[in-house]
């Protein structure tokens, strides 16, 4: 939903990170996406590769690349943990609907290659 | 030619918004000023709760009004009428406001003359509760007619909510609205949040969203020390 402005936000760090490290060119970004980090990875790419040929480089032609984080939950109740997209908030344990999603909202920067 | 070579960053995508957000809350706090961020879904009454609470909070802090939208400027218009320096903020398509944005659209309202901002975001429960614009405080509306059950559906938006405003309480006999468990699901996302049952249409309840507001900003004037 809000793809595009995550992609300014990649784009901006990248930028920091290559005046850092004088970089001239960066050939790809590794995003770690969250399950239920309400981010769509295809939608992601898509604003990525309009984004990014209006760049310079050594953002132009930079391809995006996603990597899906599993979504887990914890119920509070019965102590277990189930994972969060098949089953929602309800444990699949003992039924409870006190439970809390432990990891799968991170939208991470992972890694480049660049030159 | 040159090898290529991996360089692990490691950094969480908002982690760039997040330190300038933290540098513009810094600011507010040495320049004495408040800023309330205020989230709703389109429809829920933003407008017209400010529309309410302005005149409560007039007599005693000067108060400024950025609206954010895609586009047009209704809103603002609705508030300059409201009798208060009132700015419109064009997003350009994007469903939020970051804090570069908030930072830009503060210097066009003169803040050296005012006490309360509010910034009025785009009408959405999930971008919005994504990107800290800065603010000193968020705070959202939850409407009767979108129903109780929104605090499971958009965790992170009452997660990151330090008040909330549960608005149209004059509809709620046609509703199937369950204010009591509407309670209990905002504070399984975040036990501390202020909920306030009010209605924008009959004035029900402003006066204490009006008095968490006065108490806040005299608050953030008078600590000595930053929250954060």
């Amino acid at each position: 939903m809000h793809e595009l402005g995550i992609v300014f936000q990649v784009m901006d760090s990248l930028q920091a990170v290559a005046e850092e490290n004088h970089l001239t060119q960066i050939h790809s970004v590794t995003l770690q996406v969250g399950e239920v980090s309400t981010v769509i990875p295809d939608y992601l790419t898509d604003c990525w590769r309009w984004a990014v040929q209006k760049r310079e480089p050594p953002l132009l032609g930079c391809e995006m690349k996603t990597e899906v984080l599993p979504a887990v939950s914890w119920c509070q109740d019965c102590a277990q943990e189930y994972g969060t997209v098949a089953h929602g908030r309800i444990c699949p344990y003992c039924g409870s609907e006190k439970t809390w999603l432990l990891r799968g909202n991170e939208l991470n920067i992972k890694e480049i290659e660049a030159i | 030619m040159q090898e290529v070579k991996i360089l692990e960053i490691k950094q969480s995508v908002f982690a760039g918004n997040d330190a300038r957000a933290e540098e513009l809350r810094q600011e507010l706090k040495e320049r004495k000023l408040f800023l309330l961020n205020l989230m709703s879904s389109p429809g829920s009454g933003k407008t017209t709760t400010l529309q309410r609470l302005i005149p409560l909070l007039k007599p005693t802090l000067r108060i400024g009004v950025m609206e954010a939208d895609i586009d047009s400027d209704v809103d603002a218009r609705a508030m300059a009428e409201a009798g208060v320096k009132a700015i419109q903020l064009h997003t350009g398509g994007m469903c939020h406001l970051d804090a570069a944005m908030t930072r830009q659209g503060l210097q066009g309202l003169d803040p050296q003359a005012l006490d309360l901002v509010i910034l009025e975001n785009v009408g959405n429960l999930v971008c919005p509760a994504e990107f800290d614009t800065g603010a000193v405080k968020n705070c959202m509306i939850l409407s009767v007619p979108e129903g109780h059950d929104k605090p499971l559906k958009y965790p992170l938006m009452f997660q990151v909510c330090d008040a909330v405003i549960l608005n149209k309480m004059d509809v709620l006999p046609y509703f199937d609205f369950d204010l009591d468990k509407c309670r209990e699901y905002i504070h399984m996302r975040n036990p501390n949040a202020r909920i306030f049952p009010i209605s924008a249409r009959t004035g029900e309840g402003v006066d204490a969203v009006a008095q968490w507001l006065r108490e806040e900003v005299n608050q953030w004037k008078g600590e000595t020390h930053a929250r954060y």
